[in-house]
């Protein structure tokens, strides 16, 4: 798999510490929803970095590569790619990748989505792939985060979850909830995977992705309400929820 | 196990994809491997992953024996699959959408 | 080499010490590892030199820290391209351990917790050159950086420094150990940049 070049066409800030970067990319081959890349950033003296990204956007004609990436407090690579690039910097980026943490049309069963903080980046480009090819997959998203000023894309799925044929959207908060929320902040647990999860005799497919003790910890509560192993799907991020 | 615990510093098989790209054609997360040490047959998207290293370890996800390993070096590359007893790959499934 | 990313350094200060070629100045200390962090518990922990067959010594973690012990400070230099300069150890000499054992071996295989294992000349482990290290920068070594003890051997490449150690298997010939049997140099000098099998 080879080294492309994509130019920064767009950048918008998700939250204070989240910025996605739209790329366009000449000879991009197309991806499917929940793929990601390798992006490598490279020094004056020849040093070079690699970090993972899942890829935001959904699948498109016009060669559009869409990132979120988090700015971790002792990053190398994602300080400079939150605060440092610019509309018209290069990135080179290694991909599509992966084959197994997908998402495609003909998957017509009810499917559940798990995101943990940043894990949602994979998911919303499952979400913005029904939308735009007006699959009615059922979907349930379930996205965990800290507190509200956390959460990725918040107009986007709510306009998702707003209309017909609409994605039923879960948010669970675990260190401040919002004013008036039914539900004190806290881990999700297995109540709430009963409550709001797609009931296991359904079979569906599940898509768990966020940090590695997230990831456990939520696939551990899928299966323990019946889900079968093999229709949990992960991707962890490692601990700090950056891959590698 | 032993009394010995481990923390969740690990990846997973789709972290690795990227890198073994450099030897599969065919998507590797999606392959079903079986580890040589304790029998457990699972994706290799499962596969517990360790790339801050000098090379690529995935560890079985049951057992944490290494299944694979992979260093790309100057002009020659070494993989070392005798941790997995088979990789299963599905040769009908695209890549691109 | 990839395309120049406009305003990227990495995590690094710029050098005026010399470094051997083809590293990179670190200010940080990268955590690396081929596998998870094994967690030992000091009242299990032990220290053998053995040959192959037959335990030659072993220490418990009392007996250990009964040793006489040296304070250094040395470079490390890691094959994945970071060097770090001026780093502060506490440790046992190998000399101090190697005291009393009475071996015709060339070469030692470092174990560790977990599985790892890496080969080294045993001369290399002599005349204060290597150490079993349990403090670092004035604490005791943590788990992710090896704690409580690793072998720490400054004049080659950091993954001869084995983390977690648990002992040393003292051996006539010398046996690729995790890293060395999968295209790494067999003895690792960063000087000669002797990263891979076949760099002279």
């Amino acid at each position: 798999m080879m080294w492309r070049v994509g130019t920064v066409v767009a950048l918008h800030d998700e939250t204070a510490t989240a910025r996605t970067i739209a790329l366009k990319v000449p000879d991009w081959p197309g991806h499917i929803a929940g793929q990601h890349v390798d992006v490598r950033l490279t020094a004056s003296d020849g040093y070079s970095a690699v970090r993972s990204y899942s890829i935001a956007s959904a699948p498109n004609a016009e060669k559009r590569v869409e990132l979120t990436v988090e700015r971790l407090p002792n990053g190398e690579v994602s300080p400079y790619l939150t605060q440092e690039l610019a509309v018209g910097d290069r990135l080179e980026l290694r991909g599509p990748i992966g084959g197994w943490f997908v998402w495609r049309t003909q998957q017509t069963e009810p499917i559940q989505l798990v995101a943990g903080g940043s894990g949602i980046v994979p998911l919303m480009a499952m979400i913005r792939w029904r939308a735009s090819t007006g699959s009615t997959a059922p979907f349930r998203l379930l996205y965990s985060v800290r507190e509200p000023g956390a959460v990725f894309y918040r107009d986007d799925l709510q306009a998702l979850s707003d209309r017909d044929n609409k994605v039923t959207l879960t948010y669970a908060y675990t260190r401040v909830a919002p004013k008036d929320w039914s539900r004190p902040p806290g881990r999700i647990d297995a109540a709430l995977i009963a409550q709001t999860t797609w009931p296991s005799n359904l079979s569906p497919t599940c898509y768990v992705c966020g940090p590695t003790s997230f990831v456990e910890s939520a696939a551990g509560l899928l299966t323990a309400i019946g889900n079968n192993p093999d229709k949990i799907r992960t991707e962890r991020f490692g601990p700090t929820g950056d891959r590698k | 196990m032993n009394s010995h615990t481990y923390e969740y510093e690990y990846l997973d098989g789709n972290a690795a994809g990227g890198e073994l790209s450099n030897i599969f054609t065919m998507d590797v997360t999606a392959a079903k491997g079986q580890c040589a040490h304790c029998g457990a047959t699972k994706r290799f998207a499962e596969a517990h992953l360790y790339m801050q290293a000098p090379g690529v370890v995935a560890r079985c996800a049951v057992c944490e024996h290494v299944i694979l390993r992979f260093v790309k070096g100057r002009q020659r590359a070494f993989l070392d699959l005798s941790g997995m007893t088979c990789l299963i790959l599905d040769t009908s499934q695209p890549q691109e959408c | 080499m990839g395309i120049i990313s406009r305003g990227f350094s990495g995590r690094r200060s710029a050098a005026d010490a010399k470094l051997p070629p083809g590293q990179y100045l670190t200010t940080d200390f990268p955590v690396l590892s081929a596998g998870p962090t094994p967690h030992i518990p000091l009242d299990q922990w032990e220290f053998v030199i053995d040959d192959g067959t037959n335990v030659l010594r072993q220490w418990d973690w009392k007996s250990f820290r009964d040793l006489p012990t040296e304070t250094f400070t040395v470079d490390l230099h890691c094959v994945t391209r970071w060097s770090k300069l001026g780093t502060s150890w506490e440790g046992v000499s190998v000399d101090t351990m190697l005291a009393d054992v009475k071996t015709d071996a060339s070469y030692a295989m470092a174990r560790s917790y977990g599985d790892y294992t890496t080969n080294l000349p045993l001369k290399d482990l002599r005349n204060g050159q290597a150490w079993i290290a349990f403090r670092f920068d004035n604490k005791d070594l943590a788990p992710e950086h090896g704690g409580p003890a690793r072998l720490l051997v400054p004049h080659l490449y950091l993954w001869k420094s084995a983390k977690w150690v648990k002992g040393l298997t003292l051996m006539s010939h010398d046996k690729p150990g995790f890293w060395e049997s999968l295209g790494y140099h067999t003895y690792g000098d960063p000087w000669r940049e002797q990263r891979y099998s076949g760099d002279e």
